[in-house]
C-alpha cells in the first residue's frame, strides 16, 4: 500500500486527515469499540476504519493500530471485513508477529458458508507475505482449489502463485503446480483457466533457471494440446484473458501450413474487437505464424491495416501512442503498406505532442515517390506552427525525406524557403539540414550557398546550427565570396563562443578556407591556431596543436588530410543494427516497440518474464568445440576496443562488403590495429604515417574526428567462384558477437531437413561434430527438442573472410531457417550451397 | 501483469493507491509525479504516457484531469495497460455515477473494493461492471451533479430539452430516491469530425470517428437488436468518392472500418445490418467506426489577416453554418494564434450579436471567439484590429493561424449512419422501457489554414 511519504501533512480534506495525534486518537476509539456489540457499533467502526484506510492511502504509517484493527475485525459486516483485510494485507509484512493474530479469523472465514467470504479470506490469507506463516496457507489453498465455487477457485489459483513467491519449496512440495495443470485443461470456468495459465507461466519461468524439468514444463504450455484447447474456447475468455492466450499462441510453432491457416481463420474476427490490446495480440499471432510464408505475410499486412488505423483514431491519445509505435515498427519493415494512407498521419492541432511526434516519424517513413510532394507540403505547414518543438521536428522530417532521395528538387526549394522565414529556430534547423543535404547532394551547392551566404552568422545562436554554417563556410569557401572574412570575425570572437563543438568546427573550416584562399585567410588561421592552442578545452587544444604540427611538417600533406576529395554520402548510417530491429519485432506488442529497444536493455533479469524469446546469444552455452587454439591475450583486448567503438560511434558509416576484411587483420598480425577500429584519440599520429593503401581509410577517420561522415568508396572486388573453407578457422565469441552485430544479413533461407537428420538430432552436439567435419564450426548452441538454435562460423581458405550463420532447426516441422552474414557478401550464395549440402548429409551413415 | 495501481490528483496527491505485488520500491508515486511534472526531453512538452525509470515502467492515462497510473517491472503490452487503465476509470464511473476528484475521495473505500476484484496479484480478473456488482458492498455517495462543470459528459445533450441528460450520470448500483429504478436504455451515436480546410477553402483532409455508445438500465438482461442503415457498407476501395451529398439526401454510407464490443453478435450483420447483443451493465461502446468518405462540412470558415499600416493589421473571421435551420449548434469556440508581437486587439462584433464573447489571450497571443449557439443556415462575423510592437517582416499570414474551431451539434450526424430501430427482447421487466436514441456531432480537430 501507500509508502510513507516525507511530506504527509497535506490539506485535511474528507478522505485525507493528517497528523500523528490523530493516529493515537484513532487507537483509543478503536479500543473502545473493539468488544462492543451495541447497535450502531458497526457504523462507528466503518467510519473509523475509513479514516484508518484513508491515512494509509496518503502514506501515514498507521501500522501501530494493528492490534486494535484485528480486535475489531470480529464482525459479520462484510464492508468492515473487507476494509480490515485491506489493512492487514498492507501491514502484515512489517508486523509478522501480529500477523499471526489474523490467521485464526482468516482461516475460520476460509470455511465460511458464503463463497464470497471464503474467497476474500483466502485472498487475504495469501496476501500476508509473511514467510513463517506459509504452513497455514497450504491447507486452505488445497481446499480452495477444490472448492465448488469458481470465485474461490480463481482466488486459490492466484493464491498458489502468491505462495510460490513467499516460499517456492512449500508450493512445489505441496504439488500445487500439478493441480493447476489439471485445472488448466479441466476447469469449466475460463477465469480459473486463465489464472492457471498466468500462474504456471510465472512459476515455470522462475523455476527454469534452476531446473531442466521446469523449462520443459514451460515448453509444454505452448504444446499443441494446450494451445488447441485454449484456442477452441477463445471466445469464452474475457478480453484480458484472450490477450494472455494469444501471447501463448504466438509462441506456438505449427507443424504445417494448414494448421497456420486454421489458427488464423479462427482468430480472424478478433481483429474487429474494440479492445486495442486484443487487436494487437491477434496481429502478433498472425505476423509470427506467417514469418516463413512471404506472400501470406504480405496479405497479413494488408489485412491488419484498417483495424490498426481505426484503433489509432478511436482510442484515447495514450492508446494511439501505443498503436502508432507499432505502426512505425511495421512501416520500417514494409514501407509500402501505409504509403497511400499517409493522410492518416497528418497531425491534428489538439493532439498531445507525443502523438504528433510519432505521426511525424510515420510521415517520414511512408514517404515515397508518389506522395512526397503532398507530405512535404503538409510538413511545411507545421514548420510555421505555434508549437515550436513540433515545428522543429517537422523541419527535421522534411530533411529526412530529402535524404531519402524522393523529389529532392522541390524539397531543396522548401528548405531554402525555411531559411528565408527569419524565425530563429526555423533557420537553425534548416541550416543543419542544408548541411546534411549538401553532404549527400553536392550538386545543389550553388543554390544552397547563394541562400546560406545571406544569413548573418550573428543571427544563428544554436551550436548545432552555428557549426553547420561554419562547416559550409569552410567547405564552400571558394564559392562564398566573404567566407574568409566571416570566419575571421568569428575567430575574433573566439572567447565568446561557449560551445566547443563550434570552436572545433571553426578550426577546421579556417584550415579548409586557408587551402582554398591562402592570402585572405592567413591572418584568420594564425589567430585561430593561437586561440586554439590557448583553449582550455582539451579536444580544441589538441586539434589546434595537431593542425599546427601538420602544417609545420608538410603543407601538402596537411591539405590532403584536411581537404581531401570527398565522395557524397550515399546512405547515412542507421543507428540500429538489423539484429536489434529483429529482436524488437520478436517482441511485438510489448514496451520494446514503444522504447525502440529490446527488452534486455530496460528490464532486469529476474523480470524478463515469459513475453520475450530468451535466445540471446550470450545466454547460449558456448560450445567447447569453438576453437582448438588458445586465443592470444592481446587480441582479446583489441576486440574489446572494437566493441566499445561500435557501440558508441553510431554515426560511423561503413561499407561492410569492402572494408570488412580490415576487422580481421588483428587476429593475424596480432599487432597493428586497423585504422578504422582505432580509438579516435590515436588518429593524428597514425594518419601521418599512413601508407598508401590505408590513405582513404584514414581520411575517413579524420572526417570522423571532425564529426563528418563519408563513406569509403572502394569497389568490391569480385571473388573467385570456387569456395573452399579453412578447416582450422578460429574465431572467439567476442569477435563473433561483434561481427554479428555489424554485418547485415546477406542471405536468409529455409531448408528442409532429411528424416535421418531429424532422427539423429537429439542433442545439439551431434550436429556440431558433423558440421565441423565440413569445416563449419559452432560457436554457440542451445535449445531442446523440437527447437534448436546454433551459431556457426566458417572461414574462406587462404583468406580472412568469415561467414557467420544463425541456424534455427525445428525438428517437428523438419525445417531449418538460416541467416548468413558474410564479410564478403558476393560469395555468401556459394557458401549457402556449401552449408546446405553439409546439413543435408547430416544423419546419413 | 502490473505491480501497482494508483490515482493521483492534479497536485500529485494519492487518492487511491494499491500495491499488488510489492516489487516496486517505495515512493513510486512521487517519482512518477515529479517525472511527469518536469518532463524535459528534446523539447517534448508533455511526458509520454509510458516511460521507464530505474527498471520500473510507469503507465498513465489522463481522465477528467486525474492521473490513472500503473507500474510494472516486466515488459508488458502497452496497449493492454492503457486499455485497462481506461476501463478501470469507466468501471469506477459506472459505480459512482460521476467521476471526478471529489467523488473519488468520497468513495475511496468503494474504489478499493473494486480494485481488489478487478486485479489480483497484478493479473486482471474482470472489468465487467455487471460481474463486479456481486462483490461490491459499499453504497456510493453520489455527489451533486448540478455542481458539475458544463464540460461534463452529460452536457453535450443539454441543448435538447427532451433529453434527460442527467440520467447517464447515475450510478448503476445506487438506488434512486423514488425507490424503483427507471427502466431505460440510452443509445448515443457520437461522431467526432476532423477536417482541414486549405487556405483557399477546399477540404484537404476529413475523417469521421464515430462510436455507438450504449448505457442500459434495463432489468433482466433482455436481448437488444440494433438495426443500422441497410445500405451500409464496410471497407473502402482506394480513391476518394467524389462529390458531396447534401445532408438530407440519401446515399450509401461507406465506412472504412469498424469494430465491435465483445458482447455484440454479428450473425445477421452481413445480411441485414443488424447487431444483436445482451448489453452488460454500465456504459460501453457497441461499435466504433471510421469514415473518410467525403461529407458536407457543417461549418465553413473564412479567415483573413492583412496589414493595414505600419504596426497595424486587421483580422476578419466568418463562420457559416451549412446545416438545416431546425438544428442548432452550441458551445462554439473559434481560436486563432496571432503574430507574437501583437500587443493589443480591439474587437468588433456584428451588430445585434448576442451570446458572443471575445478575448485576446495575452500569454499565448491567441484570439478567442465564443458563441453560445448558431442556428443552421446563419452566418456570423468578427473583425479584430491588431496593434503590433514591431514591424512584421515577411509574410504576416505565416505568423498567424491556423484557425481552429470546436462545437457540438446535437441531433445531427454527418455520416448519416442511423439506428433504424432499437428492439428490446421480451424478458424486460416493464412493457415499455424508455429508449433514448441520440445523435451528436462534435469537432475533434476542425481547422482552417490561412
Amino acid at each position: 500500500m501507500a509508502p510513507p511519504l516525507p511530506q504527509s501533512q497535506r490539506s485535511a480534506s474528507p478522505s485525507q486527515p493528517s497528523g500523528k495525534s490523530e493516529v493515537s486518537d484513532l487507537k483509543l476509539q478503536l479500543r473502545q469499540l473493539a468488544g462492543s456489540r451495541a447497535p450502531g457499533a458497526d457504523d462507528s467502526k466503518r467510519d473509523l476504519f475509513k479514516k484508518v484506510i484513508s491515512n494509509m492511502t496518503i502514506g501515514i504509517d498507521v501500522s501501530s493500530l494493528f492490534g486494535e484493527m484485528v480486535m475489531c475485525s470480529a464482525t459479520s459486516d462484510i464492508v468492515l471485513k473487507k476494509m480490515c483485510y485491506l489493512y492487514v494485507g498492507n501491514y502484515a509484512k512489517v508486523n509478522p508477529d501480529l500477523a499471526l493474530l489474523t490467521i485464526n479469523f482468516l482461516q475460520r472465514d476460509c470455511k465460511d458458508q458464503d463463497p464470497m467470504i471464503r474467497g476474500l479470506a483466502l485472498r487475504s490469507l495469501c496476501s500476508l507475505r509473511v514467510a513463517n506463516l506459509v504452513e497455514y496457507l497450504v491447507g486452505p489453498l488445497g481446499s480452495g482449489l477444490k472448492d465448488n465455487n469458481s470465485y474461490v477457485r480463481t482466488v486459490a489459483v492466484i493464491g498458489v502463485l502468491k505462495l510460490y513467491h513467499i516460499s517456492a519449496t512449500t508450493c512445489i512440495d505441496a504439488d500445487f503446480p500439478e493441480t493447476l495443470k489439471h485445472l488448466l485443461l479441466n476447469d469449466p470456468d475460463t477465469q480459473v483457466v486463465a489464472n492457471c495459465l498466468s500462474s504456471l507461466q510465472e512459476i515455470w519461468t522462475l523455476e527454469s533457471t534452476s531446473s531442466e524439468e521446469a523449462s520443459r514444463e514451460r515448453e509444454t504450455l505452448h504444446s499443441k494440446p494446450i494451445v488447441y484447447y485454449l484456442l477452441n474456447r477463445i471466445k469464452e475468455f474475457s478480453e484480458w484473458a484472450q490477450c494472455l492466450v494469444m501471447e501463448l499462441v504466438a509462441k506456438y510453432i505449427p507443424s504445417d501450413n494448414s494448421e497456420i491457416f486454421d489458427i488464423m481463420n479462427l482468430l480472424e474476427d478478433r481483429l474487429q474487437h474494440a479492445n486495442g490490446a486484443v487487436v494487437l495480440a491477434t496481429i502478433k499471432v498472425f505476423l509470427h505464424l506467417t514469418l516463413s510464408m512471404a506472400d501470406v505475410h504480405q496479405q497479413v499486412y494488408e489485412r491488419i491495416k484498417a483495424p490498426l488505423l481505426t484503433q489509432v483514431s478511436s482510442g484515447s491519445p495514450e492508446q494511439s501512442y501505443a498503436i502508432l509505435s507499432h505502426l512505425h515498427l511495421l512501416v520500417m519493415r514494409a514501407p509500402y503498406i501505409f504509403s497511400s494512407d499517409y493522410k492518416h498521419f497528418y497531425c491534428q492541432y489538439n493532439e498531445p505532442s507525443y502523438v504528433k511526434k510519432l505521426k511525424l516519424e510515420m510521415l517520414t517513413a511512408v514517404a515515397n515517390e508518389s506522395n512526397t510532394y503532398e507530405i512535404v507540403t503538409e510538413l511545411c505547414e507545421y514548420a510555421a506552427n505555434v508549437d515550436i518543438p513540433i515545428a522543429r521536428e517537422s523541419i527535421r522530417a522534411v530533411g529526412k525525406i530529402a535524404l531519402q532521395q524522393y523529389d529532392v528538387n522541390a524539397i531543396v526549394d522548401r528548405l531554402l524557403q525555411f531559411l528565408e522565414m527569419e524565425k530563429d529556430y526555423v533557420t537553425s534547423e534548416a541550416l543543419v539540414l542544408v548541411k546534411d543535404l549538401l553532404r549527400k547532394y553536392p550538386q545543389w551547392s550553388q543554390d544552397c550557398i547563394a541562400v546560406v551566404g545571406n544569413i548573418s552568422s550573428k543571427n544563428v545562436q544554436e551550436p548545432k546550427a552555428k557549426a553547420a554554417l561554419i562547416w559550409m563556410l569552410g567547405e564552400y569557401s571558394q564559392d562564398m565570396h566573404d567566407a574568409p572574412y566571416v570566419l575571421e570575425s568569428l575567430v575574433e570572437n573566439w572567447d565568446e563562443e561557449h560551445s566547443p563543438e563550434v570552436r572545433l568546427h571553426l578550426l577546421t573550416s579556417v584550415m579548409k578556407c586557408f587551402f582554398k584562399r591562402p592570402p585572405e585567410t592567413q591572418k584568420a588561421l594564425g589567430a585561430a591556431l593561437a586561440a586554439g592552442l590557448a583553449d582550455f578545452h582539451q579536444d580544441v587544444h589538441d586539434r589546434a596543436l595537431f593542425y599546427y604540427r601538420l602544417l609545420q611538417y608538410n603543407v601538402s600533406v596537411a591539405e590532403s588530410v584536411v581537404n581531401p576529395p570527398k565522395q557524397a554520402v550515399s546512405v547515412f548510417a542507421d543507428t540500429q543494427s538489423s539484429e536489434v530491429k529483429d529482436r524488437i519485432f520478436d517482441e511485438f506488442n510489448s514496451l520494446s516497440v514503444v522504447y525502440q529497444k529490446p527488452s534486455y536493455m530496460f528490464t532486469d533479469k529476474e523480470h524478463r518474464g515469459t513475453l520475450e524469446f530468451s535466445d540471446e546469444l550470450g545466454n547460449l552455452s558456448i560450445s567447447a568445440e569453438s576453437g582448438d587454439s588458445v586465443v592470444p591475450a592481446q587480441r582479446v583486448e583489441e576486440n574489446d576496443k572494437d566493441l566499445l567503438l561500435s557501440t558508441t560511434d553510431k554515426d560511423d558509416v561503413r561499407d561492410p562488403g569492402s572494408n570488412g576484411s580490415a576487422y580481421n587483420a588483428p587476429s593475424y598480425s596480432g599487432s597493428a590495429p586497423s585504422a578504422t577500429s582505432q580509438p579516435l584519440a590515436d588518429l593524428p599520429f597514425s594518419s601521418t604515417s599512413a601508407t598508401g593503401q590505408q590513405a582513404p581509410v584514414s581520411s575517413l577517420a579524420i572526417d570522423d574526428l571532425l564529426g563528418l561522415d563519408f563513406p569509403v568508396g572502394i569497389a568490391t572486388t569480385p571473388s573467385p567462384p570456387p569456395l573452399t573453407l579453412n578447416p582450422k578457422a578460429v574465431l572467439d565469441p567476442g569477435t563473433f558477437q561483434q561481427k554479428w552485430r555489424q554485418l547485415p544479413i546477406s542471405l536468409s533461407e529455409e531448408y528442409s531437413l532429411s528424416p535421418h537428420g531429424i532422427a539423429t538430432l537429439t542433442t545439439p552436439s551431434a550436429l556440431l561434430r558433423h558440421m565441423q567435419n565440413h569445416s563449419i564450426h559452432c560457436i554457440a548452441s542451445g535449445g531442446q527438442s523440437p527447437n534448436f538454435k546454433f551459431f556457426f562460423f566458417a572461414q574462406k581458405a587462404g583468406e580472412a573472410s568469415i561467414y557467420l550463420v544463425e541456424c534455427i532447426i525445428n525438428t517437428s516441422s523438419a525445417k531449418s531457417q538460416i541467416k548468413i552474414k558474410a564479410d564478403d557478401q558476393s560469395s555468401s550464395q556459394a557458401f549457402s550451397t556449401l552449408f546446405q549440402s553439409a546439413l543435408s548429409k547430416f544423419g546419413l551413415p | 501483469m502490473i505491480s501497482q495501481f494508483f490515482v493521483l490528483s492534479q497536485r500529485g496527491d494519492n487518492i487511491v493507491f494499491r500495491d499488488y505485488r510489492g516489487e516496486v520500491p517505495k515512493g513510486s508515486a512521487e517519482i512518477f509525479f515529479r517525472k511527469v511534472k518536469f518532463w524535459e526531453d528534446g523539447g517534448l512538452e508533455e511526458a509520454p504516457p509510458v516511460f521507464n525509470v530505474d527498471g520500473v515502467n510507469y503507465f498513465h492515462v489522463k481522465v477528467v484531469g486525474l492521473l490513472f497510473v500503473a507500474t510494472t517491472r516486466v515488459n508488458i503490452s502497452p496497449s493492454f495497460v492503457f486499455e485497462l487503465l481506461q476501463r478501470i476509470a469507466r468501471v469506477i464511473k459506472d459505480y459512482l455515477g460521476i467521476l471526478n476528484e471529489d467523488s473519488l475521495r468520497k468513495n475511496f473505500v468503494l474504489v478499493y473494493e473494486l480494485l481488489d476484484e478487478v486485479i489480483d496479484f497484478g493479473y486482471v480478473q474482470t472489468t465487467s461492471t455487471e460481474l463486479l456488482k456481486s462483490y461490491v458492498f459499499n453504497e456510493p455517495l453520489v455527489i451533486d451533479a448540478a455542481r458539475l462543470s458544463p464540460l461534463g459528459p452529460a452536457a453535450i445533450f443539454s441543448g435538447t430539452k427532451r433529453m434527460p441528460g442527467i440520467a447517464v450520470t447515475k450510478s448503476v448500483v445506487a438506488t434512486e430516491p423514488g425507490g424503483r429504478r427507471r427502466e431505460e436504455i440510452f443509445v448515443d451515436i457520437i461522431e467526432k469530425i476532423s477536417l482541414t480546410f486549405s487556405s483557399s477553402g477546399y477540404i484537404l483532409t476529413s475523417e469521421i470517428d464515430g462510436t455507438i455508445q450504449m448505457k442500459s438500465y434495463l432489468t433482466g438482461n433482455p436481448e437488444i437488436r440494433l438495426a443500422l442503415n441497410e445500405d451500409l457498407s464496410i471497407g473502402r476501395s482506394q480513391g476518394p468518392v467524389s462529390g458531396y451529398r447534401s445532408s438530407s439526401g440519401s446515399g450509401a454510407v461507406i465506412l472504412d472500418d469498424c469494430n465491435f464490443h465483445e458482447s455484440v453478435r454479428l450473425d445477421s450483420f452481413d445480411t441485414n445490418r443488424t447487431l444483436s447483443l445482451i448489453p452488460p451493465d454500465g456504459e460501453f461502446p457497441v461499435m466504433n467506426y471510421r469514415m473518410t468518405q467525403a461529407f458536407k462540412p457543417p461549418f465553413r470558415i473564412n479567415a483573413l489577416i492583412e496589414e493595414t499600416g505600419s504596426l497595424k493589421a486587421e483580422v476578419f473571421l466568418k463562420v457559416s453554418a451549412e446545416f438545416a435551420s431546425s438544428i442548432t449548434a452550441n458551445t462554439i469556440k473559434v481560436q486563432m494564434p496571432l503574430p507574437k508581437y501583437t500587443t493589443r486587439v480591439s474587437f468588433e462584433l456584428e451588430p445585434g450579436a448576442t451570446g458572443q464573447t471575445t478575448d485576446f489571450k495575452e500569454t499565448n497571443k491567441r484570439l478567442e471567439w465564443s458563441l453560445k449557439k448558431i442556428t443552421g443556415g446563419s452566418e456570423h462575423t468578427l473583425r479584430a484590429k491588431l496593434t503590433f510592437s514591431q514591424e512584421s517582416h515577411g509574410n504576416i499570414t505565416k505568423e498567424s493561424g491556423p484557425v481552429s474551431m470546436t462545437f457540438t451539434i446535437p441531433m445531427y450526424n454527418v455520416s448519416q449512419l442511423q439506428v433504424k430501430y432499437l428492439q428490446i427482447g421480451k424478458k424486460s421487466g416493464t412493457h415499455d422501457p424508455y429508449r433514448w436514441v441520440r445523435y451528436v456531432t462534435q469537432a475533434n480537430s476542425y481547422v482552417a489554414r490561412i
